[in-house]
């Protein structure tokens, strides 16, 4: 299935689950917050959120910033 | 006279700083490690999918330095609230450096939409920091929009101009309730210690830091800079005189 991952398009095998993908992506998940269709989820909601077909998940981390 | 709290949490040092702009993350820890500091900010940004880049926080002991993630490079309301509730999620802190940004070029806040996000993001439950302008007005509504501690810029973002009014500071602290945190615009160790002496509790600094030739050396200036300003303010200083007022006696000269 085809979902939007940071903005632009992705393909990925389903069904997985947000943890799933941050597993695939090789992401510490406690490294990172995801938004799942503009909804921010909390970290041990990654195994049960399951992704489907035109979802757009956002991967976020810290960077240098002032 | 050395701690300072905001929202409860007491830290060691005045002084915030950075961790963007270093020319290698070496030098941003050993940096760190000069200044003192025990707050430090972060950006919150889409990850590097291809993973070949090493992570911000393999640099930064957590147990040491407390984070504050900025909602910087957002322009609405929306946007803020959105990284901000992401940077909760990273860090698990709820605490949030807000800034709403409203012009390109100088990097100045919006302050209606500052002031909006700030009342949302209170509601949610967060520790807001609003990155604000030099308006004691402003300040005052982010004050009662909840936000528990006003940054006031000293200067633009990275201008490295300093305090470019030091009586709208002033008058800051006079009217705040909450701690006064002079953020943006410091260009040297001067610029923080006047900051301090004008009142304020804290100065948030990155460029000032990062962008120096040396910028470990610089960091320790900034902590003396702060912690000599600060001292300055608390010793009360002499009012100032038009004319000289001697300080060696005028009785028993030679010769008279």
């Amino acid at each position: 299935m085809q979902i939007r991952l940071n903005g632009d398009p992705y393909q990925v095998a389903g069904p997985l689950t947000v943890a799933d993908l941050l597993a695939q992506l090789e992401i510490d998940a406690r490294r990172v917050a995801v938004e799942h269709n503009l909804v921010v989820l909390k970290r041990d909601a990654f195994d049960r959120a399951a992704i489907a077909d035109g979802d757009e998940i956002e991967i976020v981390n810290f960077v240098g910033g002032g | 006279m050395g701690t300072f709290t905001i929202a409860g949490k007491t830290f060691a040092s005045r002084l915030i700083v950075g961790t963007g702009k270093y020319s290698s993350p070496a030098v941003m820890v050993r940096a760190h490690d000069a200044s003192g500091a025990d707050m430090i900010t972060v950006a919150v940004r889409r990850v590097n999918l291809d993973r070949t880049k090493e992570s911000l926080l393999d640099y930064i002991d957590t147990s040491k330095y407390f984070l504050l993630p900025n909602t910087a490079g957002c322009y609405s309301a929306d946007e803020a609230i959105r990284t901000a509730r992401l940077g909760r999620e990273v860090g698990l802190s709820n605490w949030v450096k807000l800034e709403v940004i409203g012009d390109e070029r100088t990097l100045f806040p919006d302050n209606e939409a500052l002031i909006e996000a700030t009342k949302v993001l209170v509601r949610e439950g967060f520790v807001v920091l609003p990155y604000t302008n030099d308006d004691p007005i402003a300040c005052r509504k982010l004050e009662d929009a909840g936000a528990a501690a006003v940054m006031p810029l000293g200067a633009p973002i990275g201008s490295g101009l300093g305090i470019q009014n030091a009586n709208n500071i002033r008058i800051i602290r006079e009217f705040s309730r909450v701690p006064v945190i002079v953020d943006a615009g410091v260009g040297t160790a001067s610029d923080a210690s006047l900051a301090m002496e004008l009142g304020a509790d804290g100065v948030l600094m990155n460029t000032a830091i990062a962008g120096a030739q040396d910028p470990v050396a610089m960091a320790e200036a900034m902590k003396l800079a702060v912690r000599a300003g600060r001292l300055a303010f608390s010793a009360g200083r002499i009012p100032r005189k038009a004319y000289a007022n001697a300080s060696s006696p005028i009785e028993g000269l030679v010769g008279r």
